[in-house]
């Protein structure tokens, strides 16, 4: 029994996501650790996103079950639920591999839209918006303060009230991570935060998932192909081909693990039956 | 051809080189079409030919030209003519935009007292102030949520006829009637928004555009309810608190006050009502825009997808904006019933969606001032074409302007979507800041795919 298997706080069984004759993901199981960061790799079209959409309710899987588990013991099944209520009421926030930012609207006010259903209820369905009530000003005021501290954490305080669509590409990236942080997550599924970053910000990423984690108290979902980030901090990493799981396990696990290895450099061709025979096993 | 002379400032030669090439050009086009000339020469066709006038073409061309390139192209760091500072604008614009409201409010509600108003000038001010709040309304589902809506003259036509049907059947007087319409008008919002949540862009475009057409036609066709094609006559005029504009009888404007009669009193009490309905619906517009409500519009209009990630429900969020803004085209089809006096299917055809939308998208997606002057140019200059002597000094006297009004406003419109894409005022302030005040160029804000 490995750590994460013990009261996972998301826990997929038998997924399956078919789209006409495709099968994207076939009988996949894996769970994520509460308070652990959860890589997924795998070659380009092994199916990461289409789980992620799964998880995220922008697809309705063709089989299986996921179970979200609050720190409370409330169970939420997410292949039930439609996408915006699995963002907001079981705070489930993601992000995209092409970068989905409001680009029209300053960074401030992209963080504040992510703050829509506390805002919404804080102005009373926008009736007591319109009245201008009091305890509207302070909910927005809250709002900004939230918004503040994650520009702060992210770098970009300074540049609050610019157009979002105007930052550098890197800033971009930073800039959906604390949109997702601001709805109070408690997974946040990074689909290739490093995916177009230098170095350097890859570092500074690897830093603010770390910090994430470590003060948030959430569990952290990613996609990513830049090793560098998953072997550097992620406590559990799977390993997906074809939409099926070849491999699961700690870092340490996975490195050395000869499917792996089989599927990201290929074997030659007298190998494969070895291969396949390790596999098998 | 200009980049080589502007490049260099005033590169002579270059400029000259250009301007040459531009008058060879002008001179193969005008062999065709200057020229030669067919003329009937005694039951047989000959060709006259037109040395001067090619050859003024020819030379004015050149001259033209060669002016541009030396002092108006390098100036402009060389772009060509239509590429004129579309960026360098919108801050003038946007500067304007902040003394112009108060400005324009204040001469609105002075202008009935001018010396210079008159009939046709206040009709003419109830029609732009109708188009204003029109456009107004419209802006909320196609300037903020960027849903391209072709069919808005249908909630127009709800809140005319519910107001219409409802005064002559039930006798209520207009401010009951009024929120009554534009309630009618918002469920027909719900009522078209739930068909098309799925629908974007072109697609959203063309069943809007359908539906406004349905309504009309059943406006046309159910003869029982709606009379058809002869109207609704004799609808109620709104009172002032229960005091009627009346010539004669007891309890009559004129009467209460002690004053004159004047049939002045009457337009003058309908253009502040649908100055204050107009207002009413711009700080309306204003209010929600910098609330939860607006801002996922703005957001639904920038990425629906995001949107959704975030916990957003489009469906309500569209739906909400379809209403919003059928509520406000009810209002002023309300108004404009009970102004009229009589109505029929005529007044909301494609034409009057078409306009409205003209005026959004001229004024600047999202921009209150902006749909504003629109409106005041569009319908107030469409109207000042009708009588424009200036016209006919410049072209003779067998010039009417009105016949080509048309053409002109056509021509106003290419001009305006040339140097302005995004509308005369194309900037956009956040709806909440941290620090510093101020709008930005909207050349990043998206248009919304519906």
């Amino acid at each position: 029994m490995t750590p994460w298997d013990q009261e996972p706080l998301l826990k997929v069984e038998h997924l399956t996501m078919r789209f006409g004759g495709l099968v994207a993901i076939n009988d996949l199981s894996f769970s994520a650790g509460r308070n652990d960061i959860t890589a997924m790799i795998g070659p380009n079209g092994a199916g990461k996103t289409t789980v992620f959409n799964c998880i995220t309710g922008f697809y309705k899987p063709t089989e299986g079950m996921i179970t979200l588990t609050h720190e409370d013991g409330e169970k939420y099944y997410l292949e039930r639920l439609d996408d915006h209520r699995i963002a907001s009421e079981t705070n489930v926030a993601r992000t995209f591999q092409n970068i989905r930012l409001f680009g029209g609207m300053s960074v401030l006010e992209n963080l504040l839209v992510a703050q829509h259903h506390k805002l919404m209820k804080a102005s009373l369905f926008t009736v007591g918006g319109i009245l201008g009530l009091n305890s509207y000003r302070l909910a927005e005021e809250e709002a900004i303060e939230l918004s503040r501290f994650w520009l702060d954490k992210v770098g970009l305080e300074s540049r609050a009230d610019d157009t979002s669509a105007d930052l550098p590409y890197g800033a971009q990236r930073r800039l959906e991570i604390a949109r997702a942080m601001c709805s109070k997550p408690c997974l946040l599924c990074l689909d290739e935060p490093a995916a177009g970053l230098n170095p350097r910000e890859t570092q500074e990423l690897n830093e603010l998932l770390l910090e994430i984690r470590e003060e948030q108290k959430i569990a952290i979902l990613l996609i990513e192909h830049d090793m560098g980030v998953v072997m550097g901090i992620s406590d559990h990493i799977i390993v997906l081909d074809y939409g099926e799981k070849i491999s699961d396990g700690t870092p340490e696990h996975v490195r050395n693990d000869p499917a792996v290895i089989a599927a990201y450099l290929g074997v030659e061709d007298d190998e494969v039956d070895q291969v396949e025979a390790e596999v098998a096993s | 051809m200009s980049a080589a002379s502007a490049k260099s400032g005033l590169d002579f030669p270059a400029a000259l080189k250009d301007a040459g090439l531009a008058a060879l050009i002008a001179l193969a086009l005008s062999i065709a079409m200057l020229f030669f000339r067919t003329v009937d020469f005694q039951g047989n066709l000959i060709l006259e030919k037109r040395w001067t006038l090619a050859g003024t073409t020819v030379l004015i061309v050149f001259a033209g030209r060669l002016a541009l390139n030396l002092f108006w192209f390098p100036r402009r760091g060389g772009l060509g003519l239509f590429k004129i500072a579309s960026s360098a604008l919108p801050a003038r614009f946007a500067e304007l935009g902040k003394w112009m409201a108060p400005v324009l409010i204040v001469f609105a509600v002075v202008l009935p007292f001018l010396p210079a108003s008159n009939r046709y000038i206040m009709d003419l001010a109830i029609l732009v102030l109708t188009y204003v709040m029109l456009g107004w309304g419209l802006n909320i589902v196609v300037g903020l949520a960027g849903l391209l809506d072709l069919g808005y003259v249908a909630f127009y036509a709800v809140g005319a006829y519910s107001y219409a049907l409802i005064a002559t059947t039930f006798d209520w007087s207009f401010w009951v009637c009024l929120p009554l319409a534009g309630m009618f008008a918002a469920l027909w919002g719900i009522i078209l928004g739930f068909p098309v949540l799925r629908l974007r862009g072109d697609y959203l475009a063309i069943v809007t555009l359908a539906f406004g057409e349905i309504i009309r036609i059943v406006l046309l066709n159910w003869y029982t309810l709606t009379n058809g094609p002869d109207g609704i006559t004799r609808i109620p005029r709104p009172s002032f608190f229960g005091l009627e504009f009346k010539r004669f009888g007891d309890g009559t404007f004129a009467n209460y006050f002690n004053i004159e009669y004047s049939s002045m009193h009457r337009i003058v009490f309908l253009y502040y009502v649908i100055l204050v309905l107009a207002l009413i619906t711009s700080a309306l517009t204003i209010r929600l825009r910098r609330l939860p409500i607006g801002r996922a519009w703005e957001a639904m209009r920038e990425d629906e997808i995001a949107c959704r990630s975030l916990g957003i429900n489009i469906t309500n969020t569209k739906l909400t904006a379809f209403s919003i803004g059928a509520m406000f085209g009810g209002f002023a089809g309300s108004f404009f019933a009970t102004r009229q006096g009589f109505i029929s299917p005529e007044s909301f055809t494609f034409i009057e969606s078409a306009i409205i939308l003209a005026i959004v998208v001229l004024g600047g997606m999202g921009s209150q001032i902006g749909v504003a002057i629109a409106a005041i140019v569009m319908i107030g200059g469409l109207e000042l074409l009708r009588d424009l002597d200036a016209l006919k000094q410049l072209f003779g006297d067998n010039f009417d302007p009105a016949l080509y009004r048309m053409l002109l406003f056509g021509l106003a419109m290419v001009g305006i979507m040339v140097w302005r894409p995004r509308g005369l005022v194309s900037s956009r302030a956040p709806t909440v800041v941290l620090r510093e005040h101020k709008a930005r160029s909207a050349d990043l804000v998206k248009e919304g795919h519906g």
